[in-house]
């Protein structure tokens, strides 16, 4: 009995091992720096450049920070749902402008309107590598102690934030 | 040929504009081996199986441009390796080191290597038991024999 049931019983574990790999996106990697500290930065605010933001100012706040390029197309269909959060006040948002003109940013922003608390510029992008960043918009989401306790890759979906870091934000904030 | 003459011109001076940048590999103050064999084992993020020493992304110019300062501050070839991997994980690693989440990968491959050779070994000798002499009975032999004879007297 045992010679015909065993081979179903790893005919059967490998068709569960492939339905969940495959299921996988490739394109969405863990992030190391998850349950990390959020690497520190010091950069020009985007619409102050003299005056200059590091991530330590937000301690004490659950916070998003939304890597964001006016060159990224993915970065429109994210934008409306970041300005009705903006709107209701249901996120303290930063932006990390990553790779960009300032004067392109600064457009994008006047015309599609600016969900951001403010933005900062990391023109050369060695911030964004800090984070890990490998495809524009990510978001990550920080606790109040400062550490990284959600990544998002992609554009973020009203799913995405009703479902996942909107309960996340609610129990960090708890 | 007057047009002729304006494409291959557009064709020779277009090449440039385009071009981006790449990350300048004429600097004498950073062993080129060194920066081919550093970059050829990071993974490029964006383009997942390329390395950056392959790729033209923008993320992988980035990548090589921080590999090529952090050589230039005389950091190790294991300082600059861990640099990355803390902010990208395992992955970016073509040659992931051992660790917990991994051991499986690495190891997996020789536990079913070895279960195959003892399973090989225990057929074999189960079929070396199935055939070990028998002798044969009353009838067989007595068979066996008329069928000699017989092979015999055509020969």
């Amino acid at each position: 009995m045992l010679r015909y049931i065993a081979p179903l019983v790893v005919f059967m574990g490998m068709v569960l091992m492939f339905w969940i790999g495959l299921g996988k996106d490739p394109q969405k990697l863990p992030s190391a720096l998850l349950d990390k500290p959020a690497p520190a930065f010091n950069l020009p605010q985007l619409h102050k450049a003299n005056a200059n933001f590091a991530p330590e100012e937000l301690k004490g706040k659950v916070w998003v920070l939304n890597v964001w390029a006016s060159w990224c197309a993915a970065c429109r269909s994210e934008h409306p749902l970041f300005m009705e959060l903006a709107r209701r006040g249901e996120v303290t948002m930063v932006g990390l402008n990553y790779k960009d003109q300032i004067n392109d940013a600064k457009t994008w922003l006047r015309q599609l309107g600016d969900p951001y608390v403010l933005s900062v510029s990391d023109l050369a992008g060695t911030v964004g590598i800090d984070y890990g960043v490998y495809g524009v918009p990510e978001s990550f989401l920080i606790d109040k102690e400062g550490v990284i306790r959600y990544k998002h890759v992609g554009p973020v979906s009203r799913q995405d934030w009703n479902t996942i870091i909107k309960p996340k934000i609610k129990e960090l904030e708890g | 040929m007057r047009l002729t003459f304006f494409i291959i011109l557009f064709t020779l001076f277009s090449s440039p504009l385009i071009a981006k940048e790449a990350v300048s590999l004429n600097d004498p103050a950073i062993d080129i081996e060194r920066f081919k064999s550093l970059t050829s084992e990071l993974r490029c993020q964006k383009c997942q199986n390329q390395t950056i020493w392959d790729s033209h992304a923008g993320l992988a110019e980035d990548m090589k441009t921080l590999v090529r300062d952090q050589m230039k501050q005389g950091r190790s070839d294991d300082e600059i390796i861990d640099f990355m991997v803390t902010r990208y994980g395992d992955f970016i690693r073509y040659k992931p080191s051992f660790s917990a989440s991994n051991m499986v990968l690495w190891v997996g491959p020789f536990i079913l290597l070895l279960a195959g050779i003892a399973m090989l070994f225990l057929q074999i000798r189960k079929r070396r038991q199935d055939i070990a002499d028998t002798p044969l009975n009353a009838d067989d032999t007595a068979r066996v024999d008329e069928l000699l004879k017989k092979q015999g007297g055509e020969g």
